[in-house]
Formats: C-alpha cells, structure tokens, sequence
C-alpha cells in the first residue's frame, strides 16, 4: 500500500490545479474541465481515505459526486451552448452584464 | 308731644316726594308749579322741623333716636360684628341743623322760583335742589358716622349736578361750568378719602359707628346738673316760697346756671310733672317718679352709668376709655395706645373737613362753584353744605376736645384761611367771586372756633352766617338779574353801539349807582354788609365776637398759643372782611352807574325780594339766640346764651364765653375803621381809576399785593403744576405708553407673540426639517450610499465570483482546523 | 353619597339654558327668527325664575352646601368608592348671589342683542343666540360645580362660546382679541389642571367638600414651608388661572382687547359674570384648600390688587375709547374685590362678594348703555359725543345713576361693597392701616375718570351735528335698564338680604382660614 500521504498530495496538487483553472481560464469548457479535475481530485481524495479506514462510505460518496458531476456537466454545457447562440463566444470574461 | 319726634323721616321723606314729583312730572306742569312744589316740599320739612323743636323743648331737650319705617339695618355682618342701622337722632345740636337747613332753604326756593324763571329745565332745578335738601337732612340727622357719609357724598352729588346745572351753555361756557362741577366734586373726593379712613378708624377702635346708643344721654354732666337744681328747686317749692327766696336763691346757683331764681309755675305736687318754666334759667331736668309715686313713672336717668361699655356710642365710649386711661386700639397688625388713636382720628376727619367746607388746602373748589346758579351758591356754598364739615367736628367734639395735637392744627388751618381768603377777595371783580372768598374766610372763623374749643360759638357764627351770607348771595342774585335785564333793555331797545364782545354782570366794573335803580335789594345788601362785617347789634357782631372772645380766653386760660394765633389772624381777617365788604357796596351801589347795562338795572320781583326781606330780618335780629350775659341789659329781653344752653344738650363741651367789651369794642372798630379805608380808596367816585383798574393796583406801594390778592395767590395754578398736569401726563403715559405700547403691544405681542412664532418658525424650519428630517432621512442617504459602494462587489465576471467562493472555503476550513493548531502550537 | 341621586334644584337651574339651545337650535334661522330670540329669552328669563326658586329655598342659617346632587361619572379606585369624578353640583352662601348675577344678566343681554345692527350684518342669529345659551350653562356650572374636574369643564367650556361670540360679531380686530383672550386664559388653566391632579390623587378625592374637611382634619395634607413650598405652589396654579380671569395687574392685556372688539352683548356677560368666575375661583378653592399659603401670600397679592385699583383707575382716566375705559375700570374694580377676599376677614369677604354683584351690574349697565349710543352713531369715541344729555334726557338720567354706582356713591350698591371692603382691609390682621390707605385713593381716581367720561359724553354742547337727533330710547331698552337702576339701589339701601345669604358661609370659610394662622408665621 503506497503512504496515504503520497494520495493526498495528489489530490491536493490535482485540486489546486483545477482552482487554477477555474480561476484562470477563460474558456468556459476549460473551465468545466478544471471543475472536472477539482471533482475528481475530491474523489481520489475520498477513495484513498475509504480504503485506508476500510469505510464503504467514501467508496459510496464517489459514486454521488460522479453522477451530479455527469448531471452538472450536462446542464452546464446546455448553458454554455445557450451563451454561444447569443455571445457567439465562450470567453467568460464577457459574461459581466450582472455587474452591480 | 312725644310721638312728634317720630315724624322726623318726614323730614327726608317730604322733599325725595318732592324731588320724585318734580322728576317724573315737573316738565309737565309747567309754569311755575315746579317751583311751587319744590318750595312746599322745603316749608313742610321746615314746619316738621320746628315740630321737632317744640317736641325737644316739650322733652326737656332729652334726645331721641328713631328707626325709619321699613329701612332699619343698612350693612349688617353678624360674623363680623359689624352692625350700621339706618337710625336718626332727634337732639338739639341735629334739629338746629335742619331748622337752619329747612328755614334758609325755603326762602331760597322760594327766592327761586322768580331767579330760575324762564330756564328750559326748571323742572331739573327744582328737583335737584330737593334732593340736596334730602341729603343733606340724612346728613344731619343721621345718628352714625356712615349715614353722615351718605348725606356727605350725596350733597356732593347734588352740588356736582347744580353747579355743572347750565352744562350746555353756548361758547364754551357750558364746558367751563361742566369742569367746575367735575372739579367741585373730584376735590371733594379727596376730603371723602379723609373722612373714610376716620370711619375706619373709629369703626376698628369702637366696634360701631353710633354717635349715641338710643337711650344714652350725650351730655351727663349737664343733665345731673339740671336734676340736682330741679331737686333744690322742688325743695324750696315745698315751703311754698315764689319769687326771690333765700333756700330757692342758694341752691338754684350752681355751675353754668344763672344765680337768678327760679320761678316755677304750675302745680308743685310731689308726685306729679314739675314743669319749670321761665326766663334766663337753662333748661332743668325733670325727674319723674323716683319716689315712686303713682301717675308716669317712667324712669329718667340723668348719667349713661347703666350702661356698660361695650353698648355706648363712640363718644360715651372716648369718655370711659379716656377715664379708665392706659387703653391700646388695635386694628389689623399695628397696635396704638387711645389717645393717639383719637389724634388720628381727628386728624384725618380734618382732613374730610377741608374738603367739604372749603379749608386749606382744599378750597379751590368753591369759587369755581360760582357758575352755578345764584340760589345754588346760596344755599349749597354758604349756608349748608359747606357746613357740614363744622357740624361734623362740632358733633365730635368729644374727640376733638381730647385730641389737642389736632385742635391747635384745626385752628392754624381755620385762621390761616380766614386771612388767606379774606386777603384774596379784595383783589376779584366778579360779585360772587368776593362773596366765595367771603364764604371761605368764614368757614375759617367757624373751624378755627372749632381748633380752640369754642364748639357752640362756630354753631353760632354757623348759623348767623346762614342768615347774612344767603342773604348776601341772593341779593347779589338780584343785582345780576338787574343788570341782565338792563343789558337786554339796551340791546333791545338798541341804544348806541352793538357791542358783541360777551357781557359780564356780574363784574362789578360794570356796575355802580344801582343804590337808586335797585333800592330794595340794596337796602338788604347794607344790612348784610354790616351783619358780615360784625356792626353792632347784628347778627354778625355776635357771633364773630364770641369766637374771638373765646380765644381770648382760651389763650389765656387754658395756656393755649392756638388762642392767640386764632385771635391776632381772626382780626386780621375781620379787618379783610369789613374792607372787601365795603369795596364792594361801593363799586355795586355807590357812585355812578359805569356802563349803560347798569343805567337801565331794574329791581327784582317780589317773588324775589320778599325772601331777602325775611333774611334781613334774621341778619338783624338772629343774633340775639346767644346774646351774653351783662350786656346792655340785652339779656334781659332776650336771655343770656339761650343758644349755647340749648347746644349743650347735645354738644357736651359746649360753653358760653364771657364778654370781653375790650375785644368786642376792638373789632368793632377794626370794621368800622376798614370800613372808612374803603370808603376812602373806592368812595365818592374813586371807585375804579380810568374806568377798570382798582385803586389800589394803582398806588406803587400797595400794587403788588393786590396784584397777588388778584391773581388768588396763584394757587390754582400752582396745583394744575404741581398735581394736575403730572396727574394728567402719568395718566397718559401709564396708559398709552406702559400699558398700551410697552406691556400690551411690545411685550404681549411683540415678545411673546411673535417670540413664540419665531420659535415655532425654528422648531418647525431648522429643526423639524432640518434636523430631525434630516437624521432621518440621513440614514436612507446612508444606506444608499453604502449600497453603492458595497454594490461593486458584484462585478459580473464570473472568475471573481469563483475567487469569492474560494476564498470563503479557505477561511470555513482555516476555521475549522484552528482549534487543531492552536492545540497543536500549546500542547 | 348615591350612586345616582334625584335632580335637585340647582341641576334644574344649571341645565335649562342648555334644553333651551338644544330646542333653538332646532328651528329655522331664515323663517323663525322670532322665535329664536324670544325662544332664547324665555329660556333664559326661566332660568332666573328658577334661580329666584333656589334663592327662596336657601336656608341662610346653614353655612354649608344646600340642594346639592353627587352622581358618580369617572371611578378611579375599585376599593374607595370616594376617589371618583363625580357630577356634584350644589350652592352656598359663595355662589348663591352669583348664581343669581349670572341669571339676572342673561336676559338683559339676549334682550339688548334684539336691536343689535351687527346681528344683522353678520347674519347667523341662531348660532349667536345659541352659544349665549351654551354659555350661560357653563357659567353656571362654574359656580355650582363641587367636584374639580367638572369645574375645570365647565371652566374650560366657557371660553369656546365666548370665543365664537367675539370672533364671529365683533369689531374689526376680532379675531385677534378672541384669539388672545382663549390662549391667555387657557395657559392659566393648564396651571390649575396640574393642581387639580396633584391636588386630588394626594387627597384621594376630587369632590371638593371632602378634600376640604381633609384639610381641616390634618392640615398638612398639602405640605407648607414658606413661600414657595408645595402647599404654595398649588397655591399659585389655581391663584395664576383666577388671576387671568379676574384680571389682576399685570395679567390684564387681554381685557381691553376683548372688551373693545366683543359685541355689546358679549362685553356685558364678559364684565358681569365671566370676570367674577375669576374671583370667585380664589374664594371657593385658593383659600379654604391652601389655608397657609393664602395667609402667607395675601401680601404680596394685595400689593397687586392695589396697583390694578390705582394702575386702572389711573390708565382708565387716559382713554379715548369708552369701552376701553370701562374696561380698565374693571380691573380697578375687581382689585378692590381681590384685596377684600385677601383680608381674609367676614368684612373684607362678604364685602368681596357683594362687590362682585355689584360690579357687575354696574359694569354690566355701563356696557349696556355704551351699547345704545353705538346703536346710534357707531362709534365709541368719547369726542364724538357730547351733549347728550340734553338730547337724550332718560338715557341721560340712567346714565348718571349708573356711573355714580360705578364710582361707589354712598347710597348706591357700589359703595356698601366698596366701603364694607375697605373696612375688612383696614382691620385685617395680615393687611393693615397702609394697605387700606393705598386703596382708598383708589376712591378719589374713580370720581376722576368716571366724572371726566360722564362730561365728555353727556355735558356741553350739543356741537356735532350728528348728534342732535338721536332716537330716545326704545321700550326694550329702558326694559333692560330699568331692573339695573332697581338693583342698584335696593342694594345700595338695604343690602340686607345680601348679606344675609353669605353670612354663615363667609363665616365658615374665615375660621376655616384662620384657624390654620398657627402654622404660618407672621410678619
């Protein structure tokens, strides 16, 4: 068994990755990649830890957070397709218009 | 007899009747009715009067108090023991007053009917003239201080409306005699205040205000006297002696009572009346039924002994309080002892007096009253109303014999205006103006006989004073109708120039020689002359006398320097009388007539001259009433001080003076020489130098005092500046200037008015809105603005919102693992 | 002590003028005018009627409250059936005569207001003749009210109607006056409620009979130290009201205003009654409640009531404006009645009283007669008269009766009260020799300014064309005269009766007073 420490970083570096991304880009697929990469970060994270404690519940909780990332994903790429009709573009740094 | 003295309501009752019918019907009737009623109301009252008189007599002069039918209690406070009843008071000293009062008042009348003849509102006049009689008859008989007050205001009243009575005359002159009538009354006011505070006094040191309660007996002394001489008299009665009898002769000499016998007439019997009639003895109590014998066996008290303290009136009371000695009055906070009390008393009772009877310093009023009409100056400024301060000091002489502070002060004041208004006189024109200064030097003579004891010779010189002074005033009444109607015969007939400048008759400038055109009038002017002057034997010689008399002797005996003061001014002040008197008969009747209006005078009416005629005949002969003892055998015919010994029944320190030939024979030259002085400056045609200036205003040496005797020693001018004027211009100033601008338009509105809506301006502009609003609506402005700031959190990019959300979990997880480091770091 | 008790007399007296207007105001203002006025006369002439009734059935032996009527109104204890606002009504001595007053004056004004030319402009009769009405029965209720709070209504109630009658037919600056006279006397009036409320929670009971025999029973109820202690404050809360009212120096600028510009019926029901309510204040709650406080401050408030005799005599001499003068002569006049009250002596208070009938009939008639020559010429100047006399010899006559009742001559009313008072001054062991002087001047000012009127109006010629015609006096008016010159002289010569019905309560009221001098320290 490799060191649990050695998964975490991994999450974490994984994670912080993807906030770069999301925080960084500004494609808005990439965006949802990066918010890919945050989930999947948390899965990894989680699954690591269910085997170490010998838990089902993390095992479990990655399935949840894979279906609403599937369900997310959906949605968000409905949307994105939506912004596209009427922007014309996918920069998301165009999207202000509910500034205050 | 004695149910006589019941009837004295009558005397009030008659002339209000009279006034009433006058009032409501006079205008009606017409003609002469008025006059008529008026003058039977003042005969009836007179003829009630006398009733009264005989009564006294018939009564032993013993006096009576009775209760007025329907009118008893007038201010009644249980709870304040205050008890003022309307009573009258039938005595000798009150039915003098109204026989004098009732007897010149009706010839007046009469005298009137003829004066007033013609006038639109004779009605009026007549009326007016009752209803002075009514009160100053309540005054007089009134048997309290406070209905003496009454009758006091009212006369007042009554000479307010008479004086003022031609109100509307044209050119001004109705307003002049308006304002004399308004002054009349305002200067009399200021003598009420005087006498007001009296009352209070003597109400708070007396608890009544009675002058005797029903039943006492005013002079005690006297009426022991009289009873211990009746006794001795009954006595010698007993061995059957008439005529002169040595026991009879003995016993009947006592005290004031002249050593001559007794004759006594009619039945002697033990038991029954021993009436005791006859001449030169005074008036002898008759004491009844002490033996107990059958018949009237009322009982007659000769002294008020049987009467405690608490019930006397306040003279008896002055009497015991003063015996007893050592009393303290106490009213309100301040505590006096007695006879300080009885000083204040007076004092401010004199002060009422000169109001009324025209003293210094308040005599200003009566030669103003002078624009009343004639029969009123008569009646109201010579023979009654101005008397009434007299009567009232001579009703208290009680307290004025025990309080000698004021006495001497009395007396000063009365001699001082004997001279003062005498000097004046010699410098007026006007007829009626010399007979007002007259009246006051009179008055003087009467107060200041008053200042030094002498209560029953002011009565006297009161009462012959009546006499000539009507006489002389009605006279003059004459004299002015006559030269009236010799002005409207000149006018008329349209003799020489038409002269419009206003005509005056009654400036003696504009008389002279009426002795041939009016002989009737002039005859009892003379007659007047001489009995105001103090020519033997009239009326005047007598009575003047025996107030100097009395000061003579006052001075000498009593030790008082009042006596001599009053004396050397009260013969100064003859001197005046005799002179001015005759400066007069010489410009009115002597010489010739000076201007055309006195060249067709013509005599009055009968209806006019007959009163004068009775009035002459008084001046004549009224002064034998009080003719002393030893001379010329007058006593003889006319009995000695028959006046004073009837006063003495009422008037307790009333006392007959001694002749003293040396005073008399001295005034009675003193007159006679002032009148040659006249007759020298102003007779056999010097009467005025180059037509209208008096002689001497002429001479250099003698020209400022008669400028001063003329100008009335500036003494009404005097008072406009010194009270009048600053009166008038406080008044103004309190009223326009404090009250009006300051108080009621500065402070009411401008301060506090205008104050209070310029607060209500602040509290509603700067405040209301501007701070209270403002905080409020400060705080919106606030939130807006923090709205707007905080607002631009909210950028729109999405990025930023993730960095928020970022950031939020950081701080959450920083949060939740603190408790860890913290544990971590201290453990 | 019922809960609800029978109407007695003095409730019937109180509210006839009000079922009067009530009925008035029912009819037609365009087709029964007539019957409004004489509606409104009846009324009020049925008020004096039965005030006569209530005068022949009072007991004058008795010192105390006589055909009185206690209902509870407000319970303010559920345990103490006494702490209540109740409806109490009742007479003695104090306000019989005044009682009386007000009725006797009532008719005389409705009737002088039968010929007034400025009902006529103005228009409105019916609302004119019903707030005389509405007047009349708070008036009356000031005099018959026992409780404090109903005083205080009634008290309050009077302005509103006198108010309307001044603003609504007044003269020119109506408003203004009326306006001044509400405020002025209604700032007084706070004062006396905020007395009232202290005075009745710390006695427990707002009905005035009982809080006096609270006092008698402990006289520190209402604590005294001086001065300006409680008892002295409260003191001055009712006295600052009363003197408002009556007016006393300096508190008298409203007055003159009122005076001039009310309508002739409004100056008279003003100077005859509403002033006595003033008055009679002081006499009814000031002294019996505050004892000490009224020994100790009759002084200082005497000094005031002598400047208001000389101060208005004084000021009265200075006017043009007749009415303005008689209006200053009633601030002399109600001095002399304020300095008779604070003798604190029987003398000086059945002195007060009587004056206070007395000034009001003779004021009242003055205002009467000012009236009738402004019917005639519309103007209140003096120097546009004069003469009159001579033109108008009835008028005249009365006139002279009147004023000389004003100025106080011995056999007329105003010289009993005027001399019984100064009298009580004089004695009065916290007054004195020097006060009695002082007022007494006031005497000797009064000739001055009623004389100097009497000559400018009635005396000299007859100069101005205009007045040489005037109209002689109508029937109603000499109805309207007539009884004041009556009055006046029956109390002028037999006071008597008068007296006679204060007596026992004047004396009770005194030794009320005086029996509490031992806490007071005297000067």
């Amino acid at each position: 068994m490799v060191q649990i420490e050695a998964y975490v970083i991994l999450s974490a570096v994984l994670f912080i990755l993807g906030a770069m991304g999301v925080l960084l880009r500004r494609n808005a697929i990439l965006v949802f990649m990066s918010v890919e990469l945050m989930l999947n970060a948390a899965n990894l994270a989680l699954v690591a830890f269910a085997k170490q404690w010998n838990q089902m519940d993390g095992h479990l909780f990655v399935f949840f957070v894979m279906t609403v990332a599937a369900a997310e994903v959906a949605v968000g790429l409905a949307l994105i397709v939506a912004i596209f009709r009427t922007k014309h573009s996918i920069d998301i740094d165009q999207l202000h218009q509910m500034e205050g | 007899m004695e149910t006589y003295a019941q009837l004295v309501p009558l005397v009030v009752l008659i002339p209000l009747v009279g006034m009433l019918i006058n009032v409501f019907w006079g205008a009606r009737l017409g003609g002469r009715w008025p006059g008529i009623i008026g003058s039977t109301a003042a005969i009836l009252a007179f003829i009630v009067s006398g009733l009264l008189y005989f009564y006294l007599i018939g009564n032993d002069y013993r006096a009576v108090v009775v209760n007025p039918p329907f009118l008893n209690a007038w201010i009644s406070i249980p709870s304040g023991d205050m008890f003022i009843p309307w009573q009258m008071r039938v005595d000798t000293l009150s039915v003098t007053m109204m026989l004098v009062v009732t007897g010149v008042g009706s010839l007046i009348h009469i005298y009137a009917i003829g004066y007033m003849l013609g006038d639109s509102r004779y009605a009026r006049f007549f009326a007016y003239l009752n209803l002075f009689l009514v009160f100053m008859l309540v005054l007089v008989t009134g048997n309290n201080f406070l209905m003496m007050f009454v009758g006091w205001e009212g006369v007042g009243l009554c000479s307010y409306l008479l004086i003022g009575f031609w109100f509307d005359k044209a050119r001004g002159e109705g307003w002049k005699n308006s304002n004399a009538a308004r002054k009349a009354m305002i200067v009399n006011r200021i003598g009420d205040f005087g006498l007001l505070m009296g009352i209070f006094l003597i109400f708070w040191t007396f608890g009544t205000l009675d002058y005797f309660t029903p039943g006492e007996i005013a002079n005690p002394h006297l009426a022991e006297e009289l009873a211990l001489e009746a006794e001795h008299a009954a006595e010698a009665e007993a061995a059957a002696v008439e005529g002169e009898a040595a026991p009879e002769g003995e016993q009947a000499a006592e005290g004031e009572v002249v050593a001559e016998a007794a004759v006594i007439e009619g039945e002697a019997a033990p038991e029954g009346e021993q009436a005791v009639e006859g001449e030169g003895v005074a008036e002898a109590a008759v004491i009844e039924g002490e033996e107990g014998h059958g018949g009237e066996a009322a009982v007659v008290y000769t002294n008020n002994d049987h009467i405690p303290t608490e019930m006397l009136g306040v003279f008896g009371k002055t009497e015991r309080l003063l015996e007893e000695g050592g009393h303290i009055v106490n009213f309100g906070p301040f505590s006096l002892p007695f006879e300080t009390v009885l000083v204040l008393i007076t004092l401010f009772m004199l002060v009422g007096a000169t109001g009324k009877s025209a003293q210094i310093p308040l005599f200003i009023w009566l030669p103003d009253a002078m624009a009343g009409p004639t029969p009123v100056s008569a009646l109201i400024h010579a023979a009654t109303m101005v008397t009434a301060g007299v009567y009232m000091m001579v009703r208290s002489n009680v307290f004025y014999y025990n309080a000698d502070l004021t006495s001497l002060i009395v007396t000063l004041v009365g001699a001082g205006t004997a001279l003062v208004a005498g000097f004046i006189a010699i410098g007026q024109w006007d007829i009626k103006r010399v007979l007002a200064y007259s009246t006051i030097s009179q008055l003087g003579f009467m107060v200041a006989a008053v200042g030094i004891g002498a209560y029953s010779a002011a009565m006297f010189h009161l009462v012959t004073h009546a006499f000539f002074k009507a006489l002389l005033f009605l006279s003059s009444g004459s004299v002015i109708h006559g030269m009236e109607h010799g002005h409207h015969h000149v006018h008329e007939h349209g003799h020489g120039h038409h002269d419009d400048t206003p005509f005056d008759p009654q400036d003696m400038r504009n008389m002279g020689g009426l002795r041939r055109k009016m002989p009737v009038t002039y005859r009892v002017y003379l007659i007047g002359t001489l009995a105001l002057a103090g020519i033997f034997p009239f009326a005047g010689f007598w009575s003047k006398d025996e107030i100097l008399a009395d000061s003579w002797l006052v001075g000498l005996f009593d030790n008082n320097v009042g006596g001599y003061i009053a004396l050397g001014l009260l013969l100064l002040a003859a001197f005046f009388t005799a002179f001015y008197m005759w400066r007069q008969m010489e410009m009115v009747f002597y010489g010739q007539p000076r201007t055309e209006a006195a060249e067709h005078a013509q005599e009055s009416g009968p209806v006019m001259t007959w009163p004068l005629v009775g009035l002459a005949i008084l001046s004549v002969f009224g002064g034998f009433m009080n003719t002393p003892e030893n001379v010329l055998g007058l006593d003889g015919i006319f009995g000695a001080h028959r006046f004073t010994y009837f006063l003495e029944h009422s008037v307790v320190h009333a006392h007959a003076a001694e002749f003293q030939p040396v005073i008399a024979l001295g005034a009675l030259a003193l007159a006679l020489f002032a009148f040659f002085a006249a007759r020298t400056i102003y007779g056999a045609g010097h009467a005025l130098v180059r037509g209208s200036r008096d002689p001497l205003a002429v001479r250099p040496e003698t020209s400022p005092i008669w400028r001063l005797a003329h100008a009335r020693l500036y003494w009404d001018e005097t008072y406009f500046r010194l009270f009048e004027n600053p009166f008038n211009r406080t008044a103004k100033f309190l009223a326009d200037t404090l009250d009006w601008a300051f108080w009621h338009d500065y402070f009411h509105n401008t301060v506090l008015r205008n104050g209070f809506d310029a607060l209500g301006q602040f509290l509603s502009k700067p405040v209301d809105l501007g701070l209270i609003d403002g905080i409020v609506n400060g705080i919106g402005r606030l939130a807006r603005w923090l709205a707007g700031r905080l607002r631009g959190v909210q950028t729109g990019y999405v990025r930023t919102y993730a960095v928020t959300v970022l950031l939020g979990v950081v701080l959450v997880i920083v949060i939740l693992l603190l408790p860890l480091f913290t544990q971590a770091g201290g453990g | 002590m019922e809960a609800v008790s029978t109407p007695t007399l003095t409730s019937v007296v109180l509210f006839i003028p009000l079922v009067s207007m009530f009925i008035i105001l029912l009819l037609r203002e365009d087709t029964q005018s007539e019957y409004i006025r004489w509606g409104a006369l009846i009324g009020s002439l049925l008020t004096f009627a039965a005030s006569i009734l209530l005068w022949l059935s009072y007991d004058p032996a008795q010192p105390g409250l006589q055909m009185a009527q206690r209902s509870t109104w407000i319970a303010l204890s559920a345990t103490d059936a006494t702490y209540n606002i109740s409806y109490y009504v009742g007479v003695d001595g104090l306000s019989l005569l005044l009682v009386i007053l007000t009725t006797f004056i009532m008719p005389l004004a409705i009737l002088s207001s039968f010929r007034s030319h400025v009902l006529v402009e103005r228009g409105r009769e019916k609302l004119y003749y019903a707030f005389m009405l509405l007047l009349e029965w708070a008036m009356i209720g000031v005099f018959v009210a026992q409780d404090l709070f109903l005083f205080y209504i009634f008290w309050e109630v009077t302005l509103v109607p006198m108010y309307f009658l001044i603003g609504i037919w007044g003269a020119e600056e109506r408003i203004y006056a009326a306006v001044k006279f509400f405020l002025y006397t209604m700032a007084g009036s706070i004062l006396m409620l905020l007395a009232i409320l202290f005075v009745g929670t710390q006695a427990q009971s707002f009905a005035l009979p009982d809080i006096i025999a609270k006092v008698q029973a402990n006289p520190d109820l209402f604590p005294f130290g001086g001065l300006f202690s409680t008892q002295s404050f409260l003191f001055l809360g009712f006295l600052i009201a009363f003197a408002i009212k009556v007016p006393v120096w300096p508190l008298h600028s409203w007055l003159p205003d009122a005076h001039v510009q009310a309508p002739t019926a409004g100056s008279v029901i003003l100077a005859g009654v509403l002033l006595k309510m003033g008055t009679y204040g002081i006499v009814r709650f000031c002294l019996p409640l505050f004892p000490q406080a009224s020994i100790e401050w009759a002084p200082i408030v005497s000094v005031l009531a002598i400047i208001g005799i000389i101060y208005g005599a004084w000021v009265s001499y200075a006017q043009t404006d007749v009415k303005k003068l008689v209006a200053y002569s009633s601030v002399s006049h109600l001095g002399f009645v304020v300095l008779g009250i604070f003798a604190l002596n029987s003398q000086g208070i059945q002195g007060g009283i009587l004056q206070m009938v007395n000034h009001g009939i003779s004021t009242g008639g003055l205002f009467l007669l000012v009236g009738m020559l402004y019917e005639r010429r519309h103007t209140k100047a003096m120097s546009a008269y004069g003469g009159i006399w001579k033109v108008m010899p009835v008028f005249g006559g009365i006139s002279l009766v009147i004023a000389l009742s004003s100025m106080g001559l011995p056999g007329l009313n105003g010289f009993v009260g005027e001399f019984t008072i100064l009298l009580g001054t004089f004695g009065s062991p916290y007054l004195g020799f020097f006060f009695a002087l002082f007022a007494t001047l006031g005497v000797i000012l009064a000739a001055v300014y009623i004389l100097y009127m009497f000559q400018k109006v009635f005396m000299g010629e007859v100069d101005k064309e205009e007045n040489k015609n005037l109209p002689a006096l109508h029937w109603q008016e000499l109805a309207v005269l007539i009884p004041i010159v009556i009055v006046i002289f029956w109390i002028g010569l037999q006071p008597g009766t008068f007296f006679g019905a204060m007596d026992a309560s004047v004396n009770q009221l005194v030794t009320q007073v005086t029996s509490a001098a031992s806490n007071v320290v005297m000067r």
